[in-house]
């Protein structure tokens, strides 16, 4: 019986011959990944892991991202519980503030492989299909119980084919393109199902396939992957992976799809998600003029030196509009360090911008540019709920970062084919 | 009992706003802010033993377990909705609260309609009309019947290690 990715790679991790969708499966996961919530994911089985102890120090991934540096007291002695954790269980995966988003580490540090299964309690841990890995969130509770025993259960999804056909024109970036498809399958058009990507794949850098899957929960997908390609091989070696330390896993000829997506990439514009619903998705054309008062540039979907480069190419020589506030959050401290060297990071502080830690920054809206009543902010980042800045009387539009950046030059949306040509 | 009606995509941050992710997640804290940037008379009013009836993809967004711990710390009996999103979904197992996917009792529903839920049988009566919802798989009983993941994980470990 011909299987999809998510069927091979779920009947691999729970020793079967085969596996059909709807069938629950008891599966080890190689990693599981945590962050800020490691504090409260420890303190529920307290006494258990007294008594037990974790299940491998290898498991476990931590990574101290979302409220850094500490904002609060509250904050600072959840980071130092988690420290202590560490240290007393040699947790060996542990990443302190100012390394980056967790999800862009997972790939950076080589901890995603293809053919590896990774769970984690953030949503967006759904991004490791990048590189071929099979990857989906859970939630806290979740997390601590595989702490202790390494193992929990996954129903096998249905999946979906989308065919990407054709080559982007220029100014349409990977954002436009998940954008788009989530404006028309819509944020629940994925729910449950696992998603691959098929098509004429060569334009799509790692980088790109990550916005793609980063944001797959975002319509609802267990998980999104891209199969390994010569692309993923370069990108394994350059952050050396030998090519013997992983398995590449491909869908079947004639394996079942619930769904055939075909999309035409050649007729995609830019785009952007309106409030309060990813799924609100119109051409930049279409809100083209409206006022913004912030812009954000990173977060693990858009926060890649590719991404920070296609700013700077925008802003080189230039200053952004004065009533417009820029913030730069690159995903990494690696992404920093490249952006530091290649002069990008200089471009976009010169034009205006403000530099912010390597972490997930606003995005959540606790901390680093929180929005006021009556503000609009254009962002790179994934979500646009209502209050998801901090502020539920603000408003919260997603875009690429060409789009970010050529909108605050003139501190309201402008489609960056304006600026491009 | 009253039923809270509410539309498609509730997400994660109108059940539980993100400000306060990293600083609350004991339920008493939680029972304030729950669906605040939603429904502000929500917290206020809700009473043991009401139901939410909303749309499609509830609970759509981040990994954020309060709103189950929440919901079920304020004595919400169940959620029936069209739809759910996954991690709700698996967080809603994993604190032993009920949801319901039965997309033709939301479209029953009209405001004033007598609401029963038999639970052991599937079954979700609105008014005079009754209309089945799937009963979930016998491996993720065992969790709910444990009272809960963790619950679930410790008796799991208990035994383990007498053998």
């Amino acid at each position: 019986m011909d299987m999809t990715f998510a069927e091979k790679i779920l009947a691999k991790y729970a020793k079967l011959k085969g596996v059909t969708p709807g069938q629950i499966v008891t599966v080890k996961p190689d990693h599981l990944l945590t962050h800020d919530n490691t504090a409260a994911i420890i303190q529920k089985i307290k006494p258990d892991l007294e008594q037990y102890g974790i299940y491998s120090k290898s498991l476990p991934i931590i990574a101290l991202d979302h409220v850094i540096p500490a904002a609060s007291e509250k904050t600072a002695a959840n980071h130092k519980t988690i420290r202590d954790f560490v240290k007393k269980y040699q947790i060996e995966n542990f990443f302190d503030i100012g390394n980056g988003v967790c999800h862009q580490l997972v790939i950076e540090k080589g901890l995603a492989l293809p053919g590896k299964l990774i769970l984690g309690s953030d949503s967006h841990t759904c991004s490791y299909g990048a590189i071929g890995a099979f990857s989906s969130g859970i939630d806290r509770t979740e997390a601590a119980s595989i702490l202790l025993t390494g193992e929990t259960w996954l129903k096998v999804p249905k999946s979906i084919k989308i065919n990407l056909n054709g080559k982007l024109k220029l100014g349409v970036l990977a954002k436009d393109v998940i954008l788009h498809i989530i404006g028309d399958i819509s944020s629940s058009g994925a729910d449950y199902c696992s998603v691959e990507h098929h098509g004429d794949l060569d334009q799509f850098s790692i980088d790109d396939r990550f916005v793609i899957t980063n944001m797959g929960v975002e319509m609802g997908a267990k998980n999104s992957v891209f199969f390994v390609d010569n692309i993923t091989k370069k990108y394994l070696a350059s952050i050396g992976v030998s090519s013997s330390s992983y398995e590449s896993i491909y869908p079947d000829e004639n394996a079942l799809y619930i769904k055939k997506l075909n999309y035409n990439l050649l007729e995609i514009v830019p785009v952007v998600s309106c409030p309060h619903t990813v799924d609100n998705v119109k051409p930049v054309s279409d809100v083209a003029g409206l006022e913004i008062q912030q812009c954000l540039i990173g977060t693990c979907t858009n926060g890649r030196f590719s991404d920070l480069k296609v700013a700077a190419g925008i802003l080189k020589g230039k200053k952004i509009n004065k009533n417009v506030r820029l913030l730069i959050l690159p995903a990494s401290k690696d992404v920093l360090e490249n952006a530091l060297k290649a002069g990008i990071i200089e471009i976009l502080v010169r034009a205006g911008g403000t530099l912010l830690p390597p972490g997930c920054g606003p995005c959540l809206g606790a901390h680093q540019g929180v929005l006021a009543p009556g503000e609009r902010c254009l962002s790179t980042s994934n979500r646009n709920f209502k209050g998801r800045m901090g502020c539920n009387e603000a408003e919260i539009y997603l875009a690429s970062p060409a789009t970010v950046a050529a909108s605050c030059l003139y501190g309201k949306i402008t489609d960056p084919r304006e600026v491009m040509k | 009992m009253k039923v809270w009606k509410y539309g498609d995509n509730i997400d994660t941050d109108m059940l539980f706003p993100g400000k306060y992710v990293y600083t609350i997640s004991k339920s008493e804290e939680i029972k304030p802010h729950l669906l605040e940037d939603l429904d502000p008379l929500f917290s206020k009013n809700v009473k043991e033993g009401d139901i939410i009836f909303a749309g499609k993809n509830f609970g759509c967004g981040s990994s954020r377990e309060q709103p189950v711990v929440g919901l079920k710390a304020v004595g919400i009996k169940a959620v029936v909705a069209e739809s759910f999103a996954r991690i709700f979904y698996r967080s809603a197992i994993n604190q032993g609260f009920i949801l319901i996917e039965c997309p033709d009792a939301v479209d029953a529903y009209s405001e004033g309609s007598e609401v029963k839920i038999d639970f052991e049988n599937g079954k979700i009566s609105i008014g005079n009309k009754i209309f089945s919802f799937p009963k979930l798989p016998k491996e993720i009983l065992e969790i709910r019947n444990a009272g809960g993941l963790l619950e679930y994980t410790h008796s799991k470990l208990k035994n383990k290690h007498k053998k």
